[in-house]
């Protein structure tokens, strides 16, 4: 071993030190202190029930299935209509005008309501047209609402991958005698499709998230099952359930994302 | 009627004149120098010719016809001109043949079977048979550069334009692309090149352009240029330049 790396050993060796200390000295804490408040007992009978949890857990992973599904049918199309409106967007040609506004209200309002607010609106709004089955499912105009807002955010997004290029990426393309259609479909967007992959990431997983807000609605995803449970047992465990559900989800999802994130801004240095 | 005709060209960014009137003829087959202090209006005076920027005024001549005409499609002229950048700009998503075959499979409507063994000789005439299948961040500078020679070269272009295509090289990676340039000057290519590479310039140009201030100060045969400028202008960027 160099004297270099005899010292980072050791210098590793210290930090992992400190931070195992810190960490235990901290669970220490909580598993100490907390039982030891006055109200620790009936939080942990109504949150952390063991019994109950283990009651309704198969159900809420059932449930489960429903946010699932709901969020592969929605994402595909959001990601399609993101892209769309990002073109429209950035249209140059005249005769596009009326759907570069157009395209431009849409984010515009999307983004500026809140999304629970659209789900009622459009969730409630459109079957209560009367509509004759199944065109008054609240799976689809819930998820629309879904798709709608989230769109919204994924053209943006998509735009700043396009802004992302550099200006002669198009020169050199143009230069060529490619057509500015070609330059985009060929040269620009699968660079800048590539540059927001990780910020996508994050959309879908707040997405996955939000398909809860469809329980306002009826369909019965988990998080409505879990209320459900929680008026039959009185008792709130069902939600922690359904927390530890979406977190197995979620927080591989973002360490992916993360990762793909570090690895880009590796490349970009 | 030269190859390339520039009548009266003028080019503004705002208020700012970057192209002050500015006549040039080149021959067919003929290398022509432009030379300038950085900010002469080299770069700009290359961009106008192929139309990445749009003139304010007078004409760009190719085989006779005025390609700069306001509302004219710069595509059809795009294909008969090639250009090459200082930065390369290979397109990084794609390998070294994907790039130099994508303009011909696009604008002709060829396939990929039809292209690939022309392109490859264009590969194989630069030595870079082995690197066709490479990204561009695999390749060194000098390579890339080529690439991107070859890439426009596949578009069998009438003239050629190269925008100090060695300012970006590490010293040693200089020649291979200044190489690359003399054998298309044997092949006998049109080509207008924005240099700092002095020697070369007076080697193997045909003809010098001194611009200074988005105008041609002095033009004429390398010998008279680099040995007797008239204008004092001239005179002191070469005394720079060359020192
Ligand atoms: N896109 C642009 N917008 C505004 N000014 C520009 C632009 N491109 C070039 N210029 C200006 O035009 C002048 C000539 O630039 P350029 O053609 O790059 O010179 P050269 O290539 O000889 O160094 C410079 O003063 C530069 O600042
Ligand atoms: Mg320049």
């Amino acid at each position: 071993m160099t004297r270099r790396e005899l010292f980072e050993h050791r210098q590793k060796r210290r930090s992992i030190m400190i931070a195992a200390t810190s960490t235990i000295l901290v669970l220490v804490a909580v598993i100490v202190f907390v039982p030891m408040t006055p109200g620790w007992e009936k939080v942990q009978k109504s949150f952390f029930n063991g019994a109950v949890l283990a009651k309704t857990f198969p159900r809420l992973i059932e449930a489960f299935k429903l946010n699932i599904m709901i969020f592969l049918w929605s994402a595909p199309l959001i990601a399609i209509l993101g892209l769309l409106v990002a073109l429209a967007r950035d249209a140059k040609s005249p005769a596009l005008f009326p759907l570069r506004i157009l395209s431009t209200a849409f984010t515009d309002v999307f983004r500026g309501v809140p999304v629970i607010l659209t789900v009622y609106l459009i969730g409630f709004g459109i079957p209560g047209l009367g509509l004759p089955r199944p065109w008054n499912s609240p799976y689809i105009w819930g998820s629309l609402a879904l798709i709608l807002t989230y769109s919204a955010y994924v053209a943006e997004i998509f735009r700043a991958g396009i802004d992302s290029v550099h200006p002669s990426q198009r020169s050199a393309a143009l230069s060529l005698g490619l057509s500015e259609r070609q330059v985009m479909r060929d040269v620009v967007l699968p660079q800048a499709v590539r540059n927001v992959v990780p910020s996508q990431m994050n959309m879908l997983i707040a997405l996955q998230k939000d398909v809860s807000l469809l329980s306002f609605i009826g369909p019965v995803e988990i998080f409505r099952q879990a209320g459900v449970f929680k008026s039959l047992l009185a008792n709130f465990t069902p939600y922690v359930g359904a927390a530890i559900i979406f977190l197995v989800v979620t927080i591989p999802a973002t360490r992916y994302a993360d990762y793909l994130l570090a690895r880009q801004s590796r490349e970009r240095s | 009627m030269a190859k390339l005709e520039l009548r009266n060209v003028v080019k503004r960014f705002g208020d700012v004149v970057v192209c002050n009137g500015i006549n040039l003829d080149v021959e067919e087959g003929q290398m022509v120098c432009l030379i300038g202090a950085s900010g002469a209006g080299k770069s700009t005076l290359l961009r106008c010719i192929n139309l990445l920027e749009p003139t304010e005024d007078g004409g760009i001549f190719l085989d006779g016809t005025d390609i700069a005409v306001p509302g004219l499609d710069p595509q059809a002229a795009r294909k008969k001109i090639g250009m090459v950048f200082q930065n390369f700009n290979l397109f990084p998503h794609m390998t070294a043949l994907e790039n130099a075959m994508l303009a011909p499979r696009r604008v002709y409507k060829k396939s990929r079977s039809e292209l690939e063994t022309d392109v490859a000789s264009l590969f194989t005439r630069f030595g870079l048979a082995d690197r066709m299948q490479n990204y561009p961040d695999q390749l060194s500078g000098g390579q890339q550069q080529r690439v991107a020679i070859i890439r426009a070269l596949a578009m069998r272009p009438d003239v050629m334009l190269f925008d100090e295509i060695t300012s970006a090289l590490d010293p040693q990676l200089v020649g291979e692309v200044l190489d690359v340039l003399l054998q298309l000057k044997q092949q006998g290519m049109t080509m207008v090149l924005a240099t700092h590479e002095m020697q070369f310039a007076r080697q193997a140009a045909d003809k010098i352009c001194f611009l200074k201030d988005g105008q041609i100060i002095e033009e004429g045969p390398p010998e008279q240029l680099f040995n007797a400028p008239k204008h004092v202008a001239t005179k002191e960027f070469l005394s720079r330049a060359l020192k």
